[in-house]
């Protein structure tokens, strides 16, 4: 036990000596997470603003002015260009220059006067009167996310355009946003992409790092001495465990202070669910480690796994919309449930005894991958 | 003189297949302690496959393998810590340092503390490293890197050491530096069992086997093989050695010719009695051109394999 202990010792250190004369690696597991961190941060924004969109005017009038620059104030969309025909301007969504077009048509002053949305005036208006929209969106609906945007804007308000009195409605529903009210993105990217580059960095190093052995040789040596296959795998594991805990002061820090992601639960079940994960993400290393035989064939098996823990982790589209069955495939990568755990923790303080599902469920995963990762690995060269 | 000798290694017709490829086919081997047993032959006739089986890297297909008393494939772990394995390409890391490959080495083999440290510097010393004890093993020339892995599969001083072609990549000078190193390990009680593709390597072992497509055409002491060799060499001095070798070689009885610069050697059947007059009634020289001479290694090699390689 003491000897194997002490084995153990000696692939860590052997480990950490070789990773801090690789430069380029060793600047990589800091740069990665810093990097995307504030790319991401910044970058993804599932608020959509200034839309660029094209404007075909056949009113000309003060009214109609008004109207754009009522649009124009919501910041949905920028008016970048003016056409005068729908033809034109419809050249200009192909070309992907403006993305919808606002089309007013020439009575603009007269279906205003009478559109709900500006309350009705007198006389009282008829049904077909009112149901005449006052002008009309021409949307690029390629892109669900631009078109929503739009769609959000049909039942704007328009009275100020009137100057008259808001008509005071009563909403159906009482809406109360919890954990992130002001409905920031990065509140929820910041946590994801904690999963998303652990999930890239800790499956990446591992699996790399048995191949290498293998690769340069090393392995034909290594497997003449006394040392077993599973001290030679929790030696490589360690270093990437503190690796792993370095990235995620970074981006949890990097988080806190740039984008103001509060860390509100306790920072026991924080770097205890963590930790969970960081070590599923290694064995699952450590088992493409035993089937891969160079290091290309490892990094195109981390990328098959890299991409559903973006795609369907929940890191960027809720997992509830997600048809049956790519649950389940979602259900089976630890990214997964170390997206709910992170967010859970991170946001709303719940505690770890809360969301035993995940913790467990990353457990059963981290056994039975060390059990087939030891099993496979093979000591001699059969 | 009676006492039987100490076997390290006993193998009984034991062959290792790789699907249809017949790597090693029916070996018998006994090598005995403190001697250095060579495996010569040409590359891919099966001398790393049976070093491996040898170690317990590979099981056999087949056959019966002690090693240092123990069963194989059962007890290979156990083999693991009185053997020590150089194998043929450098399996060292070329970015650690030459002393910290040697503390790598000795931790895994358990060694720690004072031990360690007087181990390896011992073994800096022995095999000239003291001066690049902080010099990465990539920066090392072929000769140093080849007494580095040396350096660390004697760490742990093994009764038996297994080297794989060690010095395919060294000069003559450090070749024979290092088989200087070999003898001196091999005086301290250490067997072992080297391969290699070089004659003048294979004349050094205290005894050897021919290797050629898995299977062992010849073994004893390079003398032994030498005096039984089935064949007479017979070194010509003559104009026209091209056409001569040319004309030598059709005729029965002969099993190859080969050019030595304005010589050459023709390695004649012993089934032909008198094997100077034979070439002279062929080749219609004069008699002081034709010289019955002592075999080399070569010529056992060549006799041994069919020499059907020209």
């Amino acid at each position: 036990m003491i000897t194997a202990l002490y084995r153990i010792q000696a692939i860590f250190f052997k480990e950490l000596t070789q990773l801090k004369r690789d430069r380029m690696t060793f600047g990589m597991v800091i740069m990665i997470p810093l990097v995307q961190l504030v790319l991401f941060g910044y970058a993804i924004n599932t608020n959509v603003r200034h839309i660029p969109v094209a404007l075909v005017d056949h009113s000309q009038t003060a009214l109609s002015r008004a109207l754009v620059q009522t649009v124009t104030a919501t910041q949905v969309v920028k008016f970048t260009e003016q056409y005068n025909d729908i033809d034109s301007a419809q050249k200009a969504m192909e070309r992907t220059d403006v993305r919808a077009i606002l089309f007013i048509p020439h009575d603009l002053s007269q279906r205003l006067a009478r559109s709900s949305s500006v309350g009705l005036g007198l006389p009282a208006a008829s049904d077909e009167q009112t149901s005449r929209p006052v002008a009309q969106w021409v949307v690029d609906g390629s892109d669900t996310m631009i078109a929503s945007s739009i769609k959000s804007l049909r039942s704007m308000p328009l009275v100020e355009l009137l100057r008259q009195p808001a008509n005071r409605s009563t909403p159906t529903f009482e809406v109360t946003l919890f954990y992130n009210p002001e409905q920031r993105t990065a509140v929820n990217i910041v946590p994801g992409l904690l999963g998303i580059i652990l999930t890239m960095t800790m499956i990446m190093f591992t699996s790399a790092a048995i191949v290498r052995e293998s690769e340069h040789g090393n392995m034909e040596m290594l497997i003449t001495t006394p040392i077993k296959p599973i001290e030679l795998m929790v030696g490589k594991i360690i270093p990437y465990i503190f690796i792993g805990l370095l990235q995620v002061i970074i981006i949890l820090g990097l988080g806190y202070y740039v984008f103001n992601v509060p860390v509100n639960g306790g920072l026991l079940p924080l770097f205890g669910v963590t930790l969970l994960f960081i070590a599923a993400s290694l064995v699952l290393g450590l088992v493409i480690s035993t089937i891969a035989t160079n290091q290309l064939q490892s990094m195109q098996m981390t990328i098959f796994i890299l991409l559903p823990s973006i795609l369907l982790s929940g890191f960027m589209f809720p997992y509830e919309g997600m048809p049956l069955t790519a649950q389940y495939i979602a259900e089976a990568l630890p990214a997964t449930h170390f997206m709910r755990l992170i967010r859970g923790v991170i946001l709303k303080d719940v505690e770890f005894t809360d969301m035993t599902f995940d913790v467990y469920w990353l457990l059963l995963f981290t056994v039975l991958g060390l059990v087939v990762a030891s099993l496979r690995f093979k000591k001699n060269l059969d | 003189m009676a006492t039987s000798p100490e076997w390290v290694i006993q193998a009984k017709q034991l062959s290792r297949h790789f699907g249809d490829l017949k790597a090693i086919e029916q070996l018998d081997l006994n090598v005995e302690k403190s001697t250095i047993y060579g495996f010569l032959g040409p590359n891919g006739c099966g001398k790393t496959t049976a070093i491996r089986t040898l170690t317990g890297l590979l099981k056999p297909t087949s056959g019966e393998v002690t090693v240092l008393g123990l069963k194989l494939p059962d007890d290979a772990e156990k083999l693991r810590l009185k053997m020590g394995y150089m194998t043929q390409k450098f399996s060292l890391y070329n970015n650690l340092t030459v002393k910290e490959n040697l503390q790598f080495i000795a931790k895994i083999y358990g060694i720690s503390g004072l031990a360690q440290k007087q181990r390896i510097s011992e073994l800096l010393s022995v095999y000239g490293l003291d001066q690049k004890q902080r010099q990465l093993a990539e920066s090392l020339s072929g000769g140093q890197r080849q007494r580095l892995a040396l350096a660390a599969a004697t760490l742990h001083k093994p009764q038996l050491l297994f080297l794989d072609e060690p010095t395919s990549a060294v000069d003559p000078e450090n070749r024979r530096e290092f088989w200087e190193q070999l003898f001196d390990l091999c005086e301290q009680g250490t067997s072992i069992l080297v391969s290699t593709h070089y004659m003048d390597e294979a004349e050094r072992c205290h005894k050897l086997a021919i290797l050629e497509n898995g299977l062992k055409r010849a073994d004893g002491s390079p003398e032994e093989l030498m005096k039984n060799m089935a064949a007479k060499v017979v070194e010509i001095e003559a104009q026209g050695i091209r056409q001569l070798k040319q004309q030598i070689i059709t005729l029965p009885n002969i099993i190859t010719a080969a050019q030595l610069g304005a010589r050459l050697r023709v390695l004649v059947k012993d089934s032909q009695p008198d094997p100077l007059a034979y070439l002279q009634h062929h080749t219609q020289l004069a008699n002081d051109k034709l010289n019955l001479v002592r075999p080399s290694l070569e010529d056992v090699f060549i006799t041994c394999t069919g020499g059907g390689r020209q």
